[in-house]
């Protein structure tokens, strides 16, 4: 489903990306780790399309489509969506309305019919309520006044109302507290399906006890120097990454 | 680069598309003789077949003219104006005065449809007798509406069904003859002639514009709404608005404005005035979209307008929203006269300007009465090389015991062009009034634009989201419909705004 071959980027001059091999076929998830400054997050904005990044070599295939020459929405409307590490606020935007906005984008590309304001709450509430969001984050602006857990939980509700079939989630355990934590896992695991793969990007092995990958690549210095079985997280978890950077 | 590619797509969509209301109706005109001294404010007296009284007055606010000079305060740039190279009068010829639509030219008619005009409500008019007294399709309420082409007033609809409650909603030059004794009265009353320049060129050349009365206890059962359109060449357009508001009535008016595309500027000097009476209120809603001028700035209208409210009344309430994108230079400010006890004023105002639009707009709040209050929020948006200016005066007379204010002035940049400027005077003479001032700059952040064009919305969409969200507090302030079509005048405004 998505294919990295080669992959270079660089920022303001200084190489982050430095030959990224990644394969990730329909159906399974796969994690990255690696310590800070590896180049994890800069390698899920260029995925979405982020401005701001030169991309100096390499491939990246999505179904079958060149994903670097698309832009952003062109990349979501194809099926990739990225959890944000830090959602953004969007003041006076309010979340149903920044939430309806984007699926009728999204059905639009498909040419799937838009959704009215019932159609969408009715969709909306059902998925709220597996998520254990209240209502009432539908009517305030989106991501402001959040607590980290709401975002991160706003993430994961946008993710199930578009329905990617690929979802890079960055540091989404991020700043999260164990119970929201098996929510976040439990909204993810919920999508698992032969059509849908996902990006897992963590720091750290605990979020990987609840969403269980098919395989884990370790990030460091702009390339996956280790890939593995789940086991490979644990082993990271008991031993650090200095282990790895000597192997 | 395939960004700069679009840049350049999205420059020339805005200045080939975006502004849908630059055509020219092809009619008949009648235009004075092109010059202003008094024979020409003789003339368009003469043309109104004005009383005696309204040709002194006239005389006299031209005089008063004479001795002014321009303010040059604004924070605006603009060449001098030959006042002496503009039309004072221009209107459609007509056929003995329309009485009804359909003597009025179907020309005119297909005009104002091109603007979106509700011609359903003019078309009751014109058709069935009575028809108006029902609810238009869709179980909506009716909307009655006043259209000034240039310098005069061609149709009014729904007349007769506001008459039934005794509400007088006509052309100004017609309340003139029909009902003299309350223009007289309250004419020039808020905005006197020498109030200011573009107030005392207006009250020498007004032409035309909207006249309204709600009586003592009715609340006005639609909403008043008056569409001005500039067409002819070479004209200035000097609408004069009176409302009047008797003890607990309640009235809300709203005001659309358009004009074609040429490369000259035109000049678009209005004085509005309201008078509010105990314990009632006027609800005074612009949507203001002359022809702001194209990508490198020529041509476009100068808007210069005095619009001011008086709250003589206890307890009495005015409320002005403005939606500001159009005009190449806007200079407005929007005023309470807070005389009555109690009485509020609010002022809630989105201003935009893109390429080389210039706005210097606010409002002036005076606190006179005791326990007074107002509330302004001001929402200016700059983009391309537009500069926006809030400037804003509260008042305070030592007499305004506990009065209160609350100001929020928000600023948002767009592109690193472009500037905002916030001009806040306050004036406090009374110890137990209270007066608040905010303010904030923000930029729109590229992570936001990521954001949304991650979750699917394009670039355009993307900006109108972030928009529409910072003026929002505004936004609800207008009548419903209203609000919908204010919400893509802004993002039409701002397209290719965002490279």
């Amino acid at each position: 489903m998505l294919k990295i071959e080669g992959l270079r980027a660089e920022i303001d001059g200084k190489e982050i990306l430095k030959g990224i091999d990644l394969e990730i076929p329909a159906g399974q998830i796969h994690a990255i780790m690696g310590p800070n400054g590896s180049g994890k997050s800069t390698l899920s904005y260029v995925l979405a399309g982020r401005e701001g990044y030169e991309i100096t070599g390499g491939a990246v295939t999505f179904h079958g489509q060149d994903l670097l020459a698309m832009e952003p929405e062109e990349r979501a409307a194809t099926g990739l969506f990225l959890a944000f590490q830090y959602p953004v606020e969007l003041p006076g935007v309010g979340n149903a309305n920044f939430l309806r906005t984007a699926l009728n984008a999204i059905r639009r590309s498909k040419g799937e019919p838009e959704l009215d304001a019932m159609q969408f709450l009715k969709v909306a509430r059902v998925r709220m309520k597996a998520l254990s969001m209240p209502e009432d984050m539908l009517k305030r602006g989106v991501n402001v006044g959040f607590s980290g857990g709401e975002k991160k939980r706003n993430e994961v509700l946008q993710m199930a109302l578009l329905n990617p079939s690929m979802a890079i989630l960055d540091e989404t355990d991020s700043g999260l507290d164990i119970d929201a934590l098996k929510i976040v896992a439990d909204g993810v695991n919920a999508m698992r399906a032969p059509g849908f793969s996902s990006l897992v990007i963590t720091h750290y092995q605990r979020l990987l006890d609840y969403i269980v990958p098919d395989k884990v690549h370790v990030l460091m210095g702009g390339r996956i120097v280790q890939s593995g079985g789940p086991e490979l997280a644990h082993q990271l978890e008991a031993s650090g990454y200095g282990s790895v950077q000597a192997a | 680069m395939p960004a700069v590619t679009e840049t350049i797509d999205a420059v020339q969509s805005v200045t080939q598309g975006a502004y849908k209301y630059g055509f020219e109706t092809e009619i008949d005109m009648e235009f004075a003789p092109k010059g202003l001294n008094e024979d020409i404010v003789r003339f368009i007296s003469a043309k109104k077949e004005e009383p005696a009284w309204l040709l002194e007055w006239r005389l006299k606010a031209f005089a008063l003219w004479k001795t002014m000079v321009e303010p040059r305060w604004p924070a605006v740039k603009y060449p001098p104006i030959d006042y002496q190279d503009a039309f004072y009068y221009a209107a459609p010829v007509k056929k003995a005065g329309p009485k009804s639509l359909d003597e009025v030219d179907p020309e005119l008619l297909r005009t104002y449809e091109k603007l979106g005009i509700p011609l359903k409500e003019q078309a009751i008019l014109a058709g069935v007798e009575g028809a108006g007294d029902t609810p238009a399709e869709g179980g909506r309420m009716p909307i009655a509406v006043d259209a000034v082409f240039d310098s005069v007033s061609v149709a009014t609809s729904y007349k007769d069904r506001l008459a039934k409650d005794g509400i007088i909603f006509c052309a100004i030059s017609e309340a003139v003859r029909e009902h003299p004794e309350l223009v007289r009265q309250y004419l020039g009353s808020v905005v006197p002639q020498g109030d200011n320049f573009f107030a005392a060129l207006n009250s020498a050349v007004f032409t035309d514009g909207s006249f309204v009365y709600i009586p003592k206890g009715v609340k006005c059962p639609m909403e008043l709404s008056t569409y001005f359109r500039i067409n002819a060449k070479s004209t200035g357009q000097f609408e004069r608005t009176l409302i009047i508001a008797d003890e607990r009535s309640s009235v809300s008016y709203l005001e659309g404005c358009t004009a074609p595309m040429r490369d000259e500027n035109q000049l678009h000097a209005a004085v509005v005035e309201l008078v509010a009476l105990d314990d009632a209120s006027i609800k005074y809603s612009t949507v203001q979209n002359w022809y702001p001028g194209d990508e490198n700035g020529k041509g476009g209208i100068y808007n210069f307008v005095t619009k001011r409210g008086a709250c003589r009344g206890a307890r009495s309430k005015i409320s002005w929203t403005q939606v500001e994108t159009g005009s190449a230079i806007t200079w407005k400010y929007p005023s309470c006269l807070l005389l009555g006890e109690d009485s509020v004023g609010e002022f809630y105002s989105v201003a935009i300007t893109n390429n080389w639009q210039q706005a210097d707009t606010g409002t002036k709040m005076f606190h006179i009465g005791p326990r007074t209050r107002s509330t302004i929020i001001s929402k200016g948006i700059s983009a391309g090389q537009g500069q926006n200016t809030y400037r804003g005066l509260v008042k305070i007379s030592p007499k305004a015991t506990g009065a209160r204010n609350f100001t929020q002035c928000d600023s948002l940049l767009i592109g690193d062009q472009c500037g905002a400027h916030t001009v806040p005077y306050i004036e406090n003479r009374c110890m137990t009034a209270k007066v608040e001032h905010e303010a904030t700059t923000s930029r729109i952040a590229e992570d936001q634009l990521f954001y949304c064009r991650q979750r699917g919305l394009s670039q355009e969409d993307a900006v109108g989201l972030i928009v529409n969200g910072f003026c929002r507090e505004v936004l609800k302030e207008l009548p419903m419909e209203f609000a919908v079509e204010a919400q893509k005048l802004l993002q039409i405004s701002l397209e290719g705004s965002v490279g």
